[in-house]
């Protein structure tokens, strides 16, 4: 091998080895871009929901209303008959057969949503109206395109029939996609068209609100101690140690602990955002103690000296001079941690957090779930309806997660000082 | 009720400080005194005085008071002889807080009746002297700083001191926590070997704890015990998981060490400061997406692609999960491998082009091995986060215990087994559940051993170069 052949060969080495770097890059980025668009193209249909519009007349003899009812009445009036009747005159001609498949193109509230709607417009007693009524996540499906109408009938949810009266409707414009407020507003169902986040995005809120409570203030006062005070000893080094591996123990074990300690020794009560958030804040105390420590260190040592030389104490000159200075950084890593907390998930199964809930939390010792639980719950129902559901549950997951984050940025590279 | 009580300190102390600040201020125009600190100090003395003493009491009290009226409760029932055959006194104790809530649907007993009662009496007394001792504890607590203030002393010495105590209470909450960890860890752990041997455990091949689940613990025969005994060896969740981890160190570590050169070495500052960032979100996406991506997308694609060759693959094959947990990993490795390669002094690297290295002989000869030890460790931790990693395996690996090395088929974990057996109800007697924190014993150990020599390795390395 001459000189020139080595030097080549060399250079072609330098060539692969900057192209494997380049390679392992390139299919690190393709992965987060596969992951979103896996989620969003799956999951942005949940948004809207397909209504059909429906044309009732509140006759108040069919629902027995008094003359002049209070809204009490109307409350307490039985819609089912009415809301038949009115579904019923979707159809050309009457069949019982046919009014018994009409019915399953509606959600299992149909009858319901037709009550509300009168409770919020009184005055319509012995009108006629158009409401938009749910429908169920057949049709909804169907209307969308995710649904196959060429497979064999036994194979299929919606028969033949249904889809003549679907498409006949179709044919009327009387189905339509609507904005899915359901999807916010209501909490667990075991019907998807019905089933919202409602439940887990309150339950989320007060797991993450009490986490904060508990683990900012300890934190910054754990690592202000640690970074200012403490002695230089044993015990000091052992407190380190201790965070530092307490950072990095699977979150599973946080939720035995909550499950032993906060459920089975002190009873508190289970599912609750409250024991959610104790046992995220335990996880978090640790990962946020780490970024607060980084941001008193980086406060130069003539900052503290300079209040010294004016006569501050010690303490005077930590907490008027140094914790302000290195207020950006804390904040940031305090909202890091805290959207850890908040996309969190094993921990919370094992304390109950996993449980159907229908109503909405009042208080975080309601039942509730969480977002991240309402996804793994939601994952393990095979409809179409719920894997859209679940989808459009981790696109707002990630919108949450993604604000918190660029606030923690933005914080850090707006306000934090550059000190050479 | 406990907001009230909390309210009532918290008022309590806001008065004092104000109180504190005037008798202070006072010193200075009725005894012709000269403070030794500003009026403010005395104040917070005197707060810190009255509210640090009872809002310990406070949540001491708390956090023992449903036990204890518990234990109460249950003993007067108990004592009235009237437990019901089939009713542990948990499920009474559940009803007779419900009864006395108002919201008691079902049959309403004696039993219940008489626990309700006495629960509602020992609730107010509870209430009552918790309010009492609280607020004299504030009292003597605001009597003894409000002394001092009139005695002139130096407040600001005394605040600060207190101060620094809180600081380091704050502090010590780290290994209550750890404490805390081993505590309910080892508590059901030492029932659960009292029942199964160690031995069994940690070497036994045969993992089945459905199998465990006998009502009576003290009605077993000897051919059950037998059985039961079988039915927890753990060696097939550690194959697991041990295997789980290797597929996504195999898919991390090359990607993520890559990367991690590339970002470090080749990369502009620009570039590196826009790709870094992106790579990052890898390990911002919470592992439940991960999971739901694995089970829905990832899996069911390698049951078809292997249809399509001839092979049998599961569709919660040990290959998907690992794949999917490699790609959350990547950050992990790719980031601390970066942070470790930069830190490789310059003039390491200058010397080596001065002998007429390329780049990537450099890398190879000089770079990598001075970073080693630093790699190694940001390796170690991706291992232990790779072991404890729950959702993605939870939704993507299976449930039963195979013992298997081929990727295609099914494994479960430790991880997995946990959240299976704690899901739902439990009961706390049972060996099945109990096994639960058996295993989360030994993940606690091993994550935690990784853990300390990867940050020793990490610490010892920084402290080479710096």
């Amino acid at each position: 091998m001459t000189k020139d052949q080595r030097i080549k060969k060399r250079h072609r080495a330098e060539a692969r080895f900057k192209l494997y770097g380049l390679v392992s890059i390139i299919l690190a980025l393709t992965f987060v871009g596969f992951l979103v668009f896996t989620i969003f193209s799956k999951g942005s249909d949940a948004f809207s929901k397909t209504t059909i519009k429906v044309n009732v007349s509140f006759n108040a003899e069919i629902l027995s209303l008094p003359s002049n009812p209070s809204l009490e009445d109307i409350q307490d009036a039985d819609y089912y008959d009415l809301a038949l009747e009115s579904i019923n005159k979707l159809l050309l001609t009457s069949n019982p057969d046919d009014e018994k498949l009409l019915k399953k193109l509606f959600s299992p509230d149909f009858d319901l949503e037709i009550k509300n709607y009168l409770v919020k417009n009184p005055d319509l007693i012995n009108q006629t109206q158009d409401i938009n009524l749910t429908s169920s996540d057949d049709i909804d499906q169907l209307f969308k395109g995710n649904f196959p109408r060429d497979i064999p009938e036994d194979r299929r949810q919606v028969n033949d029939r249904q889809l003549e009266i679907f498409d006949e409707l179709v044919a009327q414009d009387k189905i339509q996609k609507k904005f899915n407020n359901y999807f916010f507003t209501n909490g667990d169902s075991r019907d998807p068209e019905l089933a919202g986040i409602g439940a887990s995005l309150l339950g989320s809120f007060f797991s993450v609100v009490i986490c904060l409570i508990l683990s900012f203030p300890i934190a910054i006062l754990a690592s202000i101690y640690l970074e200012e005070f403490a002695p230089k000893n044993k015990i000091t080094d052992f407190i380190e140690i201790n965070i530092n591996n307490l950072a990095a123990v699977p979150s599973i074990v946080y939720g035995l602990l909550g499950l032993g300690i906060l459920l089975g020794f002190m009873n508190f009560p289970r599912s609750t955002p409250l024991v959610a958030g104790i046992t995220l804040a335990l996880m978090t105390l640790p990962r946020i103690i780490i970024p607060c420590r980084a941001s008193l260190k980086a406060v130069p040592p003539s900052i503290r000296e300079g209040a010294l030389a004016v006569g501050a104490s010690k303490f005077q000159s930590v907490f008027h001079h140094v914790v302000p200075l290195s207020l950006p950084g804390t904040l940031s890593g305090t909202i890091i941690g805290l959207a850890q907390a908040l996309g969190e998930t094993a921990p919370l199964i094992l304390i109950g957090m996993v449980a159907f809930v229908v109503d909405i939390p009042g208080s975080p010792i309601d039942p509730a779930s969480s977002l991240p639980a309402q996804v793994y719950l939601w994952s393990e129902s095979a409809e179409r309806g719920f894997v859209e559901k679940t989808s459009a549950t981790i696109m707002i997951l990630l919108t949450f997660l993604i604000v918190m984050n660029f606030i923690a940025v933005y914080l850090r590279q707006k306000f934090e000082k550059k000190w050479n | 009720m406990n907001l009230g009580i909390f309210t009532a300190i918290l008022l309590f102390c806001i008065f004092s400080y104000f109180f504190g600040q005037t008798t202070a201020k006072k010193l200075v125009t009725n005894q012709n005194l000269k403070l030794k600190t500003l009026p403010t100090y005395y104040g917070y003395f005197v707060a810190l005085w009255c509210g640090i003493p009872s809002l310990i009491l406070f949540a001491v009290w708390s956090l023992f008071e449903p036990t204890i009226i518990k234990t109460i409760v249950v003993g007067k029932v108990l004592s009235a002889s009237q437990i019901e055959a089939g009713l542990t006194t948990n499920l009474i104790y559940q009803k007779i807080l419900s009864y006395s809530a108002g919201n008691f649907t079902g049959d309403l007993t004696d039993t219940i009746k008489i626990g309700a009662l006495a629960y509602a009496k020992i609730t107010s007394l509870a209430y009552k002297a918790k309010l009492a001792s609280i607020l004299s504890l504030a009292s003597i607590g605001f009597i003894y700083a409000f002394n001092k203030v009139s005695k002139n002393n130096n407040a600001r010495n005394d605040v600060e001191n207190i101060l620094k105590w809180l600081l380091f209470s704050s502090s010590v909450i780290a290994i209550l926590t750890t404490l805390g960890i081993i505590f309910s860890l080892l508590f059901e752990s030492i029932k659960f070997f009292s029942s199964i041997n160690i031995f069994d455990f940690l070497f036994g091949t045969n993992w089945s704890p459905q199998k465990a689940f006998v009502r009576d613990a003290s009605a077993i025969t000897a051919e059950e015990y037998l059985e039961i005994k079988d039915a927890f060896g753990s060696v097939p969740l550690f194959a697991g998981t041990a295997f789980i981890a290797l597929i996504a160190m195999c898919v991390a570590v090359p990607i993520g060490l890559f990367s991690g050169i590339y970002l470090a070495e080749y990369a502009s500052y620009k570039s590196r400061r826009t790709i870094k960032p992106i790579i990052e979100i890898l390990a911002g996406i919470p592992t439940v997406v991960y999971g739901f991506f694995a089970a829905l997308t990832v899996g069911p694609f390698f049951r078809e692609f292997g249809e399509s060759l001839g092979l049998n693959v599961s569709s919660e094959s040990a290959l998907a999960a690992g794949l999917v947990m490699g790609i959350m990993i990547i950050p992990y490795v790719s980031s601390l491998s970066d942070d470790v390669i930069n830190a490789v002094p310059q003039s390491l690297r200058e010397g080596s082009y001065a002998v007429g290295a390329t780049k990537s002989e450099t890398i190879k000869k000089v770079v990598f091995p001075a970073a080693l030890p630093g790699i190694i460790g940001s390796i170690l931790l991706a291992v232990s986060r790779a072991i404890g990693e729950t959702m993605i395996v939870v939704m993507a690996a299976g449930l039963a215990a195979n013992l298997t090395i081929n990727p295609l088929e099914s494994t479960t974990t430790v991880t997995t087994q946990i959240v299976m057996l704690l899901v739902g109800d439990q009961e706390f007697d049972s060996p099945k559940t109990q096994s639960a924190f058996a295993l989360g014993l030994t993940l606690f150990l091993v994550t935690l051993v990784l853990n300390y020599i990867a940050l020793r390795v990490v610490k010892k390395y920084r402290e080479k170069y710096d």
